[in-house]
């Protein structure tokens, strides 16, 4: 694996990205019908749907919106307005633009109902991917990568196999200069001292303690941890025992930044994500499914998501292929065709950690090289983009 | 790490151990040379105690707390919610999540 490069897409501000993807974005839940209909037809074919469903504005949903069109997966967009929502196109197309990809904007309103928006959408997909088929190739390697991990449908054995195992991966990861970030604070719930003791400085350790604080607040004023009955279900008692496994995701590297959703580090290592909305709970739920998470992430500048299940989750994501690694060999039996790898073997002593730490980074390599993910194989596209508040990150959170 | 074919202890501080398979009711495992008699059926991942825990002491796993006993634990019993509670914030299931729903 050592020194292993890659073809990806050199973008015209620079960056690199491992998927040359169409994406139509819905601007309001009542354009994402037209949205999906414009995408249905190239769906496999490297067409897919993003979007935010609210009609009242919202900084964050915002720049996460900007982050994704702007991705390095993305080579163009195509913006789908209703036309009286607040979402404010004109600037989300300027950042587009600015960003030297294709954008077109279609107003619903104008351009005279569903039929001849989805024709003219249609058209302007047929077009552009012509136009992308031109798309320059450049090299790339793990120092290029921005690798994400979130785990869901957790149970009992995704700590000792699947979290531990990704942990190990992201420690790889860290020594070859890629980005590796691993998220929810809410998770990580009783391990608040060891995760303070890997800051890289005083002052970031200082802010991983606030956030951290603030998770442990936000969760308590919901009243419900983040924590499903399914957990559960799969031997996990509390919060605090399902946090532990999380936490081992993250391996043993220093933290070298704490990031909110959309900033995108420059330097290499492990980032922890703080999908913590802040000050006083305005909006519900810090996150409502492991997809709100994921587009974080991937807002972030992931390229690729490395999700733990132990119960058997079989979502993907729109923009990033999404790597799942089964912790649970009873769940690996029944879902394999969902499943990329089966650290399941861990449990059975068939396998040891590093042995699937290996399977992963070849798979990311695998993956890396435009080979689809069981999930993307599979047409998961899922996105979900809330409404929340953040405050910018401090100036100690970042290296 | 202390290893059986069914059983794995992820820390020598622990309390509990991990099921690696699932084990019927009735069987015998051996751990720290002490035979153990398994009283209920015990599902893969799921976590027995290897000691006698009494109520109010820390469930430790990984060698860390992970909430603490709301009963007195005997050897060999299974540890879940209906014993262990989380030092944080209550769990809910789809049984009682109508207490969640209701303040």
């Amino acid at each position: 694996m050592k020194g292993s490069k890659w073809e990806g897409y050199i973008r015209k501000d620079g960056r690199k990205g491992i998927r040359n993807l169409i994406l139509v974005a819905y601007l309001v839940e009542c354009a994402h019908h037209v949205s999906t209909e414009i995408a249905i037809p190239y769906k496999h074919d490297g067409v897919q749907v993003i979007g935010f469903g609210g009609c009242y504005p919202n900084k964050h949903a915002d720049r996460v919106m900007k982050r994704l069109c702007t991705h390095p997966n993305v080579g163009a967009v195509l913006l789908v307005s209703l036309g009286c929502e607040s979402f404010n196109k004109r600037s989300l197309a300027n950042t587009i633009e600015e960003s030297g990809r294709p954008v077109n904007t279609l107003v619903i309103q104008e351009t005279g109902g569903t039929r001849k928006t989805v024709a003219e959408g249609r058209r302007w997909v047929e077009e552009t991917r012509l136009i992308l088929k031109e798309t320059p190739k450049v090299e790339m390697g793990l120092s290029d990568l921005v690798v994400g991990a979130i785990c869901g449908g957790s149970d009992a054995t995704s700590g000792i196999s699947g979290n531990p195992a990704v942990g190990m991966v992201f420690d790889k990861l860290s020594n070859e200069n890629s980005i590796a970030i691993f998220e929810e604070t809410g998770e990580m719930i009783g391990c608040e001292d060891h995760l303070v003791s890997r800051a890289q400085t005083l002052g970031l350790a200082e802010e991983l303690r606030k956030s951290m604080q603030k998770a442990a607040r936000y969760y308590t004023v919901m009243g419900h941890a983040s924590f499903a009955p399914g957990n559960a279900d799969g031997g996990l008692s509390t919060i605090e025992e399902k946090s532990l496994g999380a936490y081992s995701k993250s391996g043993s590297s220093k933290i070298s930044g704490l990031l909110k959703p959309g900033d995108i580090p420059e330097k290499g290592g492990l980032y922890l994500l703080d999908v913590v909305p802040d000050g006083e709970p305005r909006f519900g739920f810090p996150n409502i499914n492991d997809n709100a998470e994921i587009s974080e992430l991937i807002s972030c500048g992931c390229h690729i998501i490395l999700f733990i299940t132990g119960r058997g989750s079989v979502v993907g994501s729109a923009i990033s292929p999404v790597i799942k690694i089964c912790a649970n060999p009873k769940t690996y039996d029944r879902m394999s065709d969902d499943m990329d790898v089966n650290a399941g073997k861990v449990i059975l002593g068939d396998a040891d950690l590093q042995t699937i730490a290996d399977e992963i980074l070849a798979k990311i390599h695998e993956i890396s090289m435009g080979n689809k993910s069981a999930s993307e194989g599979l047409g998961h596209q899922e996105f979900v983009l809330q409404y929340k508040s953040f405050q910018p990150a401090g100036p100690s959170c970042l290296p | 790490m202390e290893n059986s074919n069914n059983l794995i202890r992820l820390n020598p501080l622990d309390n509990v151990l991990v099921a690696r398979r699932e084990i019927a009711k009735g069987e015998q495992v051996v751990i720290s040379g002490k035979e153990l008699m398994i009283s209920q059926h015990i599902d893969l991942g799921f976590k027995l105690a290897v000691v006698k825990i009494s109520a109010g002491e820390k469930i430790f796993k990984y060698g860390i707390p992970i909430g603490s006993a709301s009963k007195d634990i005997l050897p060999g019993e299974i540890v879940h919610i209906h014993n262990l509670q989380s030092d944080y914030s209550q769990t809910y299931t789809i049984e009682n999540q109508n207490e969640y729903e209701g303040k």
